[in-house]
């Protein structure tokens, strides 16, 4: 029992460096075998899940813990915080539980989809690199290491958007992704350095504890949102998701998910724990500005799915549609919780807004990434990408048809799908504020639903074409692949009322009351 | 790529090991002194980039191949996660310095001002892994240039 | 004023790495503007550790005097900026060497988008 206890007790460091240590070995196994290679990196991703299970229910049970490398000594001496600090709060781990779980799928589903490829080895070291990026996004306290990890999953993404470097397309889509990712990264060092030259912590909870809202604080508060929403997929700075989502292998465009949902994590970490204090402070509500991003994130999102005539691309822009929800749901709780004079108690409707958008991450990253693998199921049978050239696959691909019927129900909001919980509770909420804003919401949640049912009676159904006479099932990695979300998707959508009680309310409340964050700080440690 | 002239290769050939050795002593003094592991693999990097430049691509690759650099750069990148990983079990947290204070090879205790190459903990032993892996590296992205942009009028898709 | 002088270089070089970025329609010269912002954003984190009459922070034989040395965390800071700029700038260098391959040509405007 020694053991396990010792593991546990190290379980937070061991979330980001088990794939980091999987990462470094897997150039020297795969010299052995490729079977042995897809195993031992399957195995990487399935121990980092279990971990995170475990140090799941360790924070849902106890609260906030915290790491600190180097040593288990006092991390602050004469009133400063001096070693780097892993903080682990309800809403970074559900962020971490989302990201694992879109790697161990993808990673499944790699084995089949790039059978006959070259370069495995390298694109499988790039995958782990990149779940190592991700966790550590989430999992950190510490600013500078924050963007340190911004920069790893950007690196290591770019080289796998361009992975089919034979075709041009990909590689201009790679390189559009890391040219604006470094801008915005060098913006967001550039705000970090102003807030260290200004207090001389780099901590979060240490900057929270005594941050005052001067000018330089206000620049820095604007360029992080701004640098962070464009790595989210916000309009009117979306302009690098739809070539990156569409040009990328299937699988790829699953985690790149789970990458942009991790920046948008950082907005909300930005405004509601590290300017947790001085929220209440500016006379521009920001909650208004998180709305309107959101508004025209899902206007502009829709009216371009409608026009697109390639799959992957039209997916990619119904990505963008969702990640308007989840802005709409938490700018309008900050609209009550910003405002002194109105307390929460007295409008309830901003705790179920805010519950509404961090249940709709997950359900987003899981809708979106099984539509991706049904786009990658069929590239993978037809090679061929363009709606107007395919059609008529049902009779032959059987099992892909259900799946993507599924994942076509569970974007628009229809129950019994997981989608229908999260968005309602949105529109519920949001009617409350401004009626409007409702109204919208469901209108382009219905052009959605439009959109997908053109594109399944365009590829699906239909008379056979004679090109697509032997077109076979997919092979059974990527079935169970599809299978394991579109089962997950379905228990969400039966059973929303348990998920939201245990993870999503604990996220909430982590979000809402910012000094239970600074309890290791000003508690004493 | 092709060579350079005889006046470039005879100054290369006398450089090379001064740069080697003045790129070594960085890495190996960089808990004393300003360098440190990526500063000093960045020097020894630039001196093979020099020799890669002087010589002719074929000359270099009948002596370095490509997989022999990406076995050291993994090897780099293991013992430092593995250097990293010994913290747990012999000190107190991930990366704690278990080497410090005890009187074993890179122990010692830094006086004031006194301090030598055997006092930094497990801080040389990190230089040299991230100075092996970063020659690695870093000579690897050159290599593979040199060897992209000499690949004359090939197909592409 | 003598120590407001790294400041306004800052101002002064990103301004000009973001005029390059934004302006000119070479590949490679959009490439050395990102490579000025960063100067200009490592330049900005060290010189946030000065502090009046100190010496350099360097442990082993330090002079008998009584002043104080610089701050050296921005020091590692800068250091770890320095080494993601190096690996960025390889990767953006080895998408430009596949690019001009394909097409031919650096001009930026080549690369429209296929939305119908």
């Amino acid at each position: 029992m020694n053991f396990i206890d010792l593991i546990m007790s190290h379980a937070p460091a061991l979330l980001v460096v088990i794939p980091l240590l999987g990462a470094f070995l897997t150039p020297l196994i795969s010299k052995i075998n490729d079977k042995v290679r897809n195993i031992f990196v399957i195995g990487i991703l399935g121990v980092t899940a279990v971990f995170v299970l475990l140090v799941a229910q360790q924070v849902l049970d106890t609260g906030t813990i915290t790491y600190v490398f180097g040593s288990s000594l006092q991390t602050v001496q004469n009133n400063t915080v001096i070693r780097i600090l892993f903080e682990i709060d309800a809403l970074s781990i559900f962020m971490a539980l989302v990201s694992i779980i879109l790697a161990f799928v993808a990673s499944i589903y790699s084995w089949g989809f790039l059978e006959k490829e070259t370069g495995q080895d390298k694109y499988y070291t790039l995958l782990l690199l990149m779940t190592a990026g991700m966790l550590g996004m989430v999992l950190t306290g510490d600013l500078f290491n924050f963007f340190v990890f911004i920069e790893i999953t950007s690196i290591a993404s770019a080289a796998l958007i361009a992975f089919w470097t034979n075709k041009a397309k990909a590689v201009e889509a790679g390189f559009k992704y890391i040219f604006i990712s470094t801008i915005g990264a060098l913006f967001i060092l550039f705000a970090i350095a102003l807030l260290y030259g200004q207090y001389n912590a780099l901590n979060i909870a240490k900057l929270a504890d005594s941050i005052t809202f001067t000018y330089l604080d206000k620049i820095a508060l604007i360029i992080f949102i701004s640098a962070l929403a464009m790595k989210g997929g916000i309009v009117p700075m979306h302009m690098w998701l739809p070539d990156a989502y569409g040009r990328a292998p299937a699988p790829i465009s699953l985690v790149l998910v789970g990458a942009t949902q991790a920046s948008i994590y950082g907005v909300f970490r930005v405004l509601f724990t590290l300017y947790g204090n001085v929220i209440h402070l500016p006379k521009i509500s920001f909650g208004w500005i998180l709305v309107l991003l959101g508004l025209i994130t899902m206007i502009v999102g829709v009216i371009m799915a409608m026009i697109q005539t390639d799959f992957k691309r039209l997916i990619a822009y119904g990505a963008v549609a969702e990640l308007g929800y989840i802005f709409l749901g938490v700018g309008t709780g900050l609209t009550i919780i910003a405002n002194p004079d109105i307390g929460i108690s007295s409008a309830p409707f901003a705790v179920e807004a805010m519950k509404g958008s961090i249940f709709h991450i997950i359900n987003d990253a899981l809708d979106v990434g099984l539509l991706f693998m049904v786009a990658g199921a069929v590239y993978y049978a037809t090679k061929e990408t363009s709606l107007n050239n395919l059609g008529g696959l049902a009779r032959n691909m059987k099992y892909t048809t259900i799946f993507f019927i599924i994942g076509l129900l569970a974007i628009s909001g229809i129950p019994p799908m997981n989608g229908f919980a999260s968005k309602l509770l949105i529109y519920e909420s949001t009617y409350q504020l401004n009626p409007i804003i409702s109204i919208i919401a469901i209108l382009s949640s219905i052009m959605l639903l439009a959109v997908f049912v053109k594109i399944f009676q365009s590829v699906f159904l239909g008379p056979k074409l004679k090109k697509f006479d032997d077109v076979k099932e997919v092979p059974k990695s990527m079935l169970i692949a599809m299978g394991i979300i579109a089962s997950i998707i379905i228990f969400f959508g039966l059973f929303p009322d348990l998920i939201i009680t245990n993870l999503v309310e604990p996220a909430v409340n982590a979000l809402i009351h910012p000094e239970n964050y600074l309890q290791w700080l000003t508690g004493g440690l | 790529m092709k060579g350079m002239s005889t006046i470039v290769k005879t100054t290369a050939n006398i450089s090379f090991p001064f740069i080697l050795i003045y790129g070594l002593y960085l890495i190996a003094h960089g808990h004393l002194t300003p360098g440190g592991g990526f500063q000093g693999g960045a020097v020894v990097a630039s001196g093979l980039v020099l020799m890669l430049v002087a010589y002719n691509t074929e000359w270099i690759s009948k002596r370095i191949k490509e997989s022999h650099l990406s076995i050291f750069e993994s090897l780099g990148a293991l013992s430092f996660v593995i250097l990293a990983f010994l913290g747990i079990i012999f000190g107190t947290a991930f990366f704690s310095n278990f080497l410090v204070g005890t009187e074993t090879l890179f122990g010692g205790i830094p006086l004031n001002g006194a301090a030598d190459i055997n006092t930094g903990g497990i801080i040389p032993l990190m230089n040299f892994a991230v100075g092996l892996k970063v020659i690695a590296g870093l000579f690897a992205i050159v290599y593979i240039m040199a060897h992209f942009i000499s690949k004359k009028e090939e197909k592409i898709a | 004023m003598i120590a407001n002088i790294p400041y306004v270089a800052v101002a002064v070089l990103i301004i000009i790495g973001l005029y390059t970025v934004i302006f000119r329609k070479n590949l490679i010269k959009m490439l050395i503007g990102i490579t000025i912002i960063q100067s200009g954003v490592n330049l900005f984190l060290v010189s946030l550790g000065y502090r009046e009459g100190g010496i350099a922070p360097i442990f082993t034989s330090v002079p008998n005097t009584d002043s104080a040395m610089m701050y050296p965390v921005p020091q590692a800071l800068t250091l770890t900026s320095i080494v993601i700029g190096v690996a960025v700038l390889a990767l953006m260098l080895s998408f430009i060497v596949h690019m001009y391959r394909h097409t031919k040509s650096l001009d930026v405007r080549q690369f429209g988008g296929d939305d119908q």
